[in-house]
């Protein structure tokens, strides 16, 4: 079975965990300021990366936490798991290559 | 004349009859404590036993017992009847900061489970690894038994206290019995 490092717990099996969207889509401070189509981007469009990908994921039957995690989407390997707030952490992207 | 509604045991109505190592425990006070971990005051006197800080780590006193459950996530086990003398020392000890102190007893219910087979058994529905090593004595957490979310406390080398919710109970007993008799 897949095993997803959690920030929290350390690794854990797969079934414990839930996908939640992608990482790092900011919301508006005030949505009354922005334009209609920026508004629409915030809401619907993604990056669809082949490759690295910075997405959350919630430890839903652990600590449950979210928390964010780089995941290759053709391989499905998790190169690094990070908590909420932390900066994308690239530098292990290049190390795990 | 009004009736009182007596509270059955979740069991009560299951006929199956597990082995000697898989027990139904009774009636349990229970609390779910959420509170800023870094506000948890060491020791706390209504438990007689400081929160456990460390991940996955349960901390236990002679009267009670604290399961880290995840950051600022405590679940709290009490005698029965101590429950209510409890939730009131614990108000008047967090009082002045932010914490949500919810009662809980009759959620759940708490199964024990023994033997030198304790560990497959329980892995015929869980994945984890409940080697010694990275499963110790004292370590807790929530985590999946086929179906059901299960709250899983290692309390000895051969021995794990399970917490399930009330409706998963017969669901749960009927597959550890079944593995039981498959794994003895």
């Amino acid at each position: 079975m897949l095993l997803i490092t959690c920030p929290f717990c350390g690794p854990r099996p797969e079934l414990e965990f839930g996908y939640a969207g992608e990482a790092h889509v900011v919301r508006a401070q005030d949505p009354r300021e922005v334009s209609d189509l920026q508004w629409t981007e915030y809401l619907y469009q993604r990056s669809n990366v082949r490759g690295v990908h910075a997405e959350r994921w919630r430890h839903a039957h652990g600590c449950a936490q979210f928390f964010n995690a780089l995941r290759d989407t053709t391989t499905d390997h998790f190169v690094a798991t990070y908590r909420i707030g932390e900066p994308r952490p690239d530098a292990a992207v290049e190390a795990g290559r | 004349m009004a009736e009182t509604m007596a509270r059955l045991h979740p069991l009560a109505a299951v006929k199956t009859v597990a082995d000697a190592h898989l027990l139904a425990q009774g009636p349990m006070g229970r609390f779910s404590l959420r509170l800023a971990a870094n506000a948890a005051p060491a020791p706390l006197g209504a438990l007689g036993l400081s929160l456990p800080l460390a991940p996955c780590r349960a901390a236990q006193s002679e009267t009670a017992a604290a399961l880290w459950l995840g950051p600022g996530e405590w679940l709290l086990l009490t005698a029965p009847e101590r429950a209510s003398a409890v939730e009131a020392a614990l108000r008047a000890e967090l009082a002045g900061q932010a914490f949500s102190l919810v009662e809980i007893s009759h959620r759940q219910t708490g199964l024990s489970l023994s033997g030198p087979r304790a560990a497959q058994r329980l892995n015929a529905g869980c994945p984890l690894d409940l080697d010694l090593a990275s499963f110790p004595v004292g370590m807790c957490t929530r985590t999946v038994f086929a179906k059901a979310e299960i709250v899983l406390w290692r309390t000895g080398v051969e021995a794990f206290h399970i917490e399930v919710w009330r409706s998963f109970v017969p669901y749960l007993w009927e597959l550890l019995v079944i593995v039981g008799a498959e794994t003895s």
